[in-house]
């Protein structure tokens, strides 16, 4: 009997794949990283794959697209009960983020996972993981 | 006890005094159909030519374009300022100084014009523009003007001969990233100490509020020397990586959220400067039983103490947004906040009646609902408000939120993380110790309120919490003087201090000997 699947961390939309298509198609592999604070905090930044030094203490939560997906490891402590879903919002980003597509940004929403609920990982940077 | 949980906006009756919004006949403001880039003391059109939509937070419509500059446009407003900085760097204090308290005056000649135009470009109730973003940007310069003058360089005689001597010495040319939530203010705080230490800056102002700061050129463009302040609007993306990545700039200044605060450090430790990172908070606010003990003016002080979670639309790095509260006092203190609460004006931020105005952007709407959505996944129990609020007319289209409290435990997500919205985040303690734990649960470390009436107490709790400014018995004051800065993930550095001078400065030592005999050695 094989084990059951945990579940990803980290999904994305269709909206949010076809984005990240896009954006690897025209500049090659991207990365994200879950941010937090002030002002376009929570949101989720999309950069150029190795743009942002990823450190020992960075949590993959997975991979959307193909495109590595990061959080701070401290921030994953008190985000770990949530599963990511990775979005597109209308209009620009308003941050340093790469957008997605023509006129959009990327955006997360959120939804706690049930207690019985196998989750995935966490991972450390390195971990090889499949799409979710 | 019954807490309400209908929706919470007042409904809004404009009063006479409200004031028209720029660019239309009558209106305080000019607004030109387009802006250029404010570069070498002159109005200098993107290289590319393109250009972007300005939009109101107040009716969600575009009302002017702003140049949507690229990496070419930093460039150009880096060899102005290069060009500026040795004859910047060489004006002596007097005239340093003279020209910062020229720019104050010039603000406060145009203080209601400002205070409109930052209304309509941020969505800020007027009654905090005319009261505190624009006379506070005052102050700062006078403050700066004054700080200059009156910081000394250090000599140590080292021994009868020898003397060490200190000077501060200008860094050269700075690049500086304001965030949107106090477009001109966050510009004032950065842009004062920078120039009053001899520096040339380039400034880059939020996406989301580029306007406001090239009104304030218009203001004050003539009197700082051509070179000495250069504003260039755009995209983060391109325009921010290029000012804070380039080698040409001796210092980055930036307020926003983590991951590109930690972007920019990693810019500057590849070209060896220093930088100043101020990413937000999520500040506990600490009531204890005491100041229940009377019903009197403090009580209503503590109360309102609470209700300033509201304050610029929450859109606040050290927003109050965490609100620990004694249980023995939690019901009775709690009905008579959601009251008060209850009385917020919502509307029309030009009228100087309203206390609460849209969110600066269509996109903070959407992080708002999206956090109340999930604080409600979570269990936190929404007392108040929630929604994206509908106010009709040719507000219709503006991003308003109810003010909302969410009752709730601290390892939520909505105790956790920086809403940046009207969304307060409420539990109670059961002693000093739980209060302190709970206020230190955090990842930063801006801010802090603690109110009762033992000094004692508020001396104990005000040196354990791990945060730059605890305010006592006061909150969202924000004198000059008074340092500001982050402890933890809050970030590094501090501002709105003489102490900034030093940040901004170099520091040179000259060892002089006065002796004529040899070391000695060959």
């Amino acid at each position: 009997m094989s084990e059951p699947t945990p579940v990803a961390r980290v999904v994305a939309t269709p909206e949010a794949l076809e984005a990240i298509g896009l954006l690897v198609a025209e500049r090659g592999p991207v990365m994200f990283f879950q941010s937090g604070g002030c002002c376009d905090g929570s949101l989720p930044l999309c950069f150029d794959d190795g743009e942002l030094i990823i450190g020992d203490h960075d949590v993959l939560l997975g991979r959307v697209g193909g495109c590595p997906f990061y959080i701070d490891g401290r921030q994953f402590e008190v985000w770990q009960h949530t599963q990511i879903i990775l979005g597109v919002g209308a209009g620009a980003p308003e941050g340093f983020s790469l957008p997605a597509g023509e006129d959009g940004h990327f955006v997360i929403t959120s939804r706690v996972f049930a207690p019985d609920e196998l989750r995935a990982g966490p991972l450390r940077k390195g971990d090889t993981v499949v799409d979710s | 006890m019954s807490l309400t949980t209908d929706p919470v906006t007042t409904p809004t009756t404009p009063t006479n005094d409200e004031f028209v919004a720029p660019g239309r006949p009558g209106s305080l403001v000019e607004v030109k159909p387009r802006y250029e880039n404010f570069i070498g003391g002159r109005w200098v059109a993107p290289t590319k030519g393109q250009y972007m939509e300005n939009v109101s937070p107040v009716t969600g419509r575009p009302f002017c374009e702003v140049a949507r500059s690229t990496p070419e446009d930093v460039e150009l407003a880096l060899d102005a300022a290069h060009q500026a900085k040795e004859a910047w760097g060489a004006t002596s204090l007097t005239e340093r100084a003279a020209v910062l308290n020229r720019v104050a005056d010039a603000i406060e000649a145009n203080l209601e014009m400002l205070a409109v135009a930052e209304t309509w470009e941020n969505g800020k109730p007027v009654r905090e523009t005319l009261a505190a973003d624009i006379p506070l940007a005052v102050d700062h310069f006078r403050y700066f003007a004054g700080a200059t003058r009156s910081l000394e360089g250090r000599s140590t005689e080292i021994d009868k001969d020898t003397v060490a001597y200190h000077f501060h010495e200008p860094l050269g040319v700075v690049g500086q990233i304001i965030p949107f939530n106090f477009p001109l203010l966050m510009a004032a705080w950065k842009i004062a100490p920078a120039l009053a230490a001899g520096n040339c800056t380039v400034v880059k102002p939020a996406s989301p509020t580029p306007w406001s700061i090239l009104k304030l050129a218009e203001v004050i463009g003539g009197i700082v020397p051509p070179g000495v302040l250069n504003i260039v609007t755009g995209p983060g993306g391109e325009i921010g990586k290029a000012l804070a990545s380039s080698p040409r700039i001796a210092k980055i200044g930036f307020t926003g959220e983590t991951t590109t605060g930690r972007l920019i450090m990693q810019y500057a430790a590849q070209n060896i400067i220093p930088s100043t990172v101020e990413l937000g908070g999520k500040s506990p606010n600490i009531f204890f039983a005491d100041v229940m003990d009377e019903d009197d003016e403090f009580l209503d002080k503590a109360i309102e103490g609470l209700v300033l979670y509201a304050f610029n639309k929450g859109e606040v790095c050290t927003c109050p947004s965490r609100a620990l509260i004694h249980e023995s006092i939690y019901d009775r203190f709690m009905q008579r906040c959601l009251e008060r609460i209850g009385k917020i004006r919502q509307g029309n931020p030009l009228d100087p009646a309203t206390m609460i105005g849209p969110q600066v952007s269509a996109q903070q709407i959407e992080k708002i609902t999206s956090y109340v959505d999930i604080g409600r996944q979570e269990g936190a129990e929404c007392l108040i408000g929630g929604h994206h609020a509908h106010l009709g007319g040719e507000l219709e289209g503006g991003y308003f939120f109810e003010p909302t409290v969410l009752k709730g435990s601290n390892n939520m997500r909505v105790f956790q993380e920086e809403i940046f919205g009207p969304v307060l985040a409420v539990t109670t303690f059961t002693d000093e110790a739980d209060a302190l734990s709970i206020a230190n649960d955090t990842l930063y470390g801006l801010g802090a309120g603690v109110w009762t009436r033992n000094g004692n107490l508020a001396y104990r709790m005000g040196r354990a919490i791990k945060a730059g400014r605890v305010w006592t018995n006061c909150y969202h004051l924000y004198p000059a003087g008074a340092a500001f800065g982050g402890y933890k993930i809050s970030g590094v550095g501090r501002e709105n201090h003489q102490m900034m001078l030093e940040h901004y400065s170099q520091t040179k030592n000259l060892l002089v000997s006065y002796s004529t005999k040899p070391l000695g050695f060959f």
